[in-house]
């Protein structure tokens, strides 16, 4: 099995087969962490490059050792090290990385878009790393692959959204995926923070956190930008975390195995309480394992095509 | 010198003109309109055969931006009314924003002087406030003297209410028009595409419809308490035409336009997030592309004007977000009108000189003797069998920004005569322009 096309941009254009054949792929390479050496020579002689255009540690480095992993040759280039500073258009700089013979590139922008548009203009294969308020695919594919692993299933699954909606490609990615996958995912939060289309994309919509959270099985925080209060979209952090904050309170009243996810990076004590996100029910951090594991699919899945007229030492 | 154009199909709604006529041009003005006018053929007598082709009277786009003085890198008055006489317009009007923006006299001497050595006749719009910041007035009376026939802000709005009322007071007693382009900046930040199901889908930052309306709503008030003429620029949305009718049946001296992209495309085009693609106002919603075209219909819509907007390359190069707003649209306007909307019988050639020409003229007050006997014809021909697809090469605007890049439209503007002189031949396919 190969993914369809020469990119991964989102998981709006992406099938339920090919989503569960990444989940299955990267099954396969989580494997690979138990052992000693944690290392397969799959993409030897593949070139990687990380392209990242917005500030990132998690996604980076996850990135980063997932290609590593793979034995790939990896080089990182984000925003502060390079001629990128210097005004170089993001084509001219993906298209000298291409004639150095880059195989994939990972491309990180707060553009949405961006990805897509180096997809077009590119050889190489382009891997989405998140553009602007579009798509965060790999992040939503390691959500689904948390909770697949945790439960098991996604058919009926009652997935809570909460945040802001509105500027989240983790948002996004999650809705095309999940509900693909025959989840039921509703969305939650301030109604200045939730396009206005949103029932659109086939979810439920509440402003009532506790009404959104009843017969949850999965809760998905999302992070809140503090600077989404200056731009007045809520009136203050204090308010934001009265009314959508998961305290220790409201995740007792949730079904005891509950899932609390969040992307990262968390603020604790606004969109989540320490508690919470230290509790039993809590898979952050194995969300940022499973996160190496999706990457590795994806970047085998994508590097590992045959090319034409490649030639085979 | 006499041009005879043998057995073209006319439509003439200002002299109530139609069907197949010979034209006998003497001198640049039209001295005969009959069914079968002989003149031999000879040194003397240019005959032209134009069975199975259209003859319209030339057709004036009130929204253009000729870019000169100041960004001659995106389009400059010559190439401009280039694009316009291979477009089928004769007559243009230019938007204030240039570099100095045309607040002032000697810049619109400036356009007229070079405008003069250019293809079509060019009209002066002056900006309602100095550098086009919504501040200060600008001095509208020494732009009236200049020949302006118009104000606007247009590529922005006149955010201030007070200064909008005192400009629609100065105005009206210069009897200028006031064209503006609606849009509160508030409401529509740093938006780039119409809130919708799409801008959600794709992460675009949203401009909501209301950024249009409610300051179309203020104007029309505006306009009512004040008693001026307004006009308001590339309406784009459902509720916005309602203001309109409304207006109207109200008596306020109020007309509107639409491009044809907004005629065009909706909002879905933006899928591929195509730079293209991305203008101001943007491309809305079905229902409001829906509402438009009935508008247009049930004449609600006065004008249909390109608001040509032509850019560079590297303007319209890479993330859609950098993107400058604009799409190119002299040449491609009657074409892509004509396929979409004339074939689909939504409206028809008489329509289409109303719409871009007779009001036009009568918001502008411009002469608008249509193919009338002894005038200076301004007439163009048109192929309905001409099917062309547009290219980057053949097109003569500097700016090539438009999503109809690559299609396939079916019918051609041929000729174009302005003040009876050929100007733009395209019977051979060559797309020759003629200068003196």
């Amino acid at each position: 099995m190969a993914l369809k096309g020469k990119d991964f941009l989102g998981l709006y254009n992406v099938s339920a087969d090919e989503i569960n054949e990444i989940l299955t792929t990267a099954e396969a390479m989580k494997e690979v962490f138990t052992r000693t050496v944690k290392k397969i020579p799959t993409l030897r002689g593949k070139t990687i490059v990380n392209l990242f255009y917005e500030t990132s540690t998690r996604t980076r480095s996850s990135f980063d050792i997932a290609a590593k992993r793979l034995s790939a040759d990896v080089i990182s280039i984000a925003k502060d090290s390079s001629s990128v500073m210097k005004g170089e258009s993001l084509i001219d700089t993906a298209r000298t990385l291409e004639v150095m013979g880059v195989d994939v590139v990972v491309v990180r922008h707060s553009a949405p878009g961006a990805a897509e548009f180096l997809a077009r203009k590119l050889k190489a294969s382009v891997l989405n790393g998140g553009d602007g308020a579009h798509e965060h695919p790999t992040q939503a594919l390691l959500d689904m692959y948390t909770i697949k692993e945790r439960i098991g299933f996604f058919k009926g699954l009652k997935v809570v959204i909460v945040g802001d909606i509105m500027h989240s490609r983790v948002a996004r990615s999650n809705i095309w995926g999940l509900t693909k996958l025959g989840a039921e995912v509703s969305v939650v939060g301030p109604a200045t923070l939730i396009p206005r289309n949103i029932m659109d994309l086939g979810v439920k919509f509440y402003t009532d956190l506790d009404e959104a959270l009843a017969g949850a099985d999965v809760v998905m925080i999302l992070r809140i930008q503090k600077e989404r209060q200056a731009m007045g979209l809520f009136p203050s952090i204090r308010e934001y975390r009265k009314f959508y904050c998961i305290t220790e309170e409201r995740l007792e009243k949730l079904k005891k195995d509950v899932l609390i996810m969040h992307p990262g990076p968390m603020n604790r004590g606004i969109e989540i309480e320490s508690s919470v996100a230290d509790s039993v029910n809590s898979v952050i951090t194995e969300q940022v394992t499973n996160g190496v594991a999706i990457r590795m699919a994806l970047l085998y899945l994508l590097a590992g095509r045959k090319k034409e007229n490649e030639i085979i030492a | 010198m006499k041009l005879l154009l043998k057995k073209g199909k006319i439509f003439d709604p200002v002299n109530n003109l139609s069907g197949e006529y010979d034209i006998l041009i003497e001198n640049r003005v039209v001295s005969k309109i009959s069914k079968n006018i002989m003149e031999k053929d000879s040194k003397d007598v240019e005959i032209y055969d134009l069975n199975g082709l259209y003859i319209l009277p030339g057709l004036i786009d009130m929204h253009v931006h000729l870019r000169e003085p100041g960004y001659e890198e995106k389009e400059t008055i010559k190439t401009g009314c280039e694009a316009a006489a291979a477009g089928g317009f004769t007559t243009i009007a230019c938007m204030p924003n240039t570099k100095p923006v045309a607040d002032n006299p000697a810049t619109v001497e400036y356009i007229k002087a070079k405008a003069e050595k250019a293809l079509v006749n060019v009209v002066p719009v002056g900006s309602i406030t100095k550098n086009g910041e919504g501040k200060e007035l600008a001095e509208i009376g020494f732009l009236k003297e200049a020949g302006v026939r118009a104000l606007s802000d247009d590529g922005n709005p006149v955010m201030n209410s007070e200064i909008m009322r005192r400009a629609m007071e100065y105005a009206a007693s210069f009897m200028l028009p006031i064209i503006s382009h609606c849009e509160d900046k508030n409401l529509s930040g740093d938006g780039v595409m119409n809130d919708g199901y799409y801008s959600t889908i794709l992460g675009l930052k949203p401009i909501p419809t209301v950024a249009e309306e409610i300051m179309i709503a203020r104007d029309i008030l505006l306009a009512e308490y004040t008693g001026a003429s307004l006009h308001i620029a590339h309406l784009s949305t459902e509720r916005g035409l309602e203001l309109v009718l409304d207006a109207k049946r109200r008596g306020i001296n109020v007309s509107c336009e639409v491009t044809p992209h907004h005629l065009l495309f909706d909002d879905s085009y933006v899928t591929g997030y195509d730079p293209d693609t991305k203008v101001n106002p943007p491309l809305r919603d079905k229902r409001d592309v829906t509402a438009l075209r009935e508008g247009v219909k049930m004449g609600i819509v006065d004008v249909i004007a390109t608001d040509h907007a032509p850019h560079t390359y590297e303007d319209k190069l890479g993330e859609y977000d950098y993107a400058a707003f604009g799409i190119s649209g002299l040449e491609t306007a009657v074409s892509s009108l004509y396929t979409e909307l004339i074939l689909k019988e939504l409206f028809d050639f008489n329509d289409l000189v109303r719409l871009m020409g007779i009001n036009p003229a009568r918001i502008l007050k411009l002469d608008y003797p249509g193919i009338r006997v002894g005038t200076r014809a301004d007439l163009i021909v048109f192929d309905p069998g001409r099917n062309w697809k547009v290219e980057k090469e053949t097109l003569k605007s500097k700016g090539k920004n438009t999503p109809l890049l690559g299609k396939e439209l079916k019918g051609k503007v041929v000729l174009t005569f302005v003040k009876g002189k050929m100007v733009y031949n395209d019977l051979e396919n060559k797309g020759v322009l003629i200068y003196e």
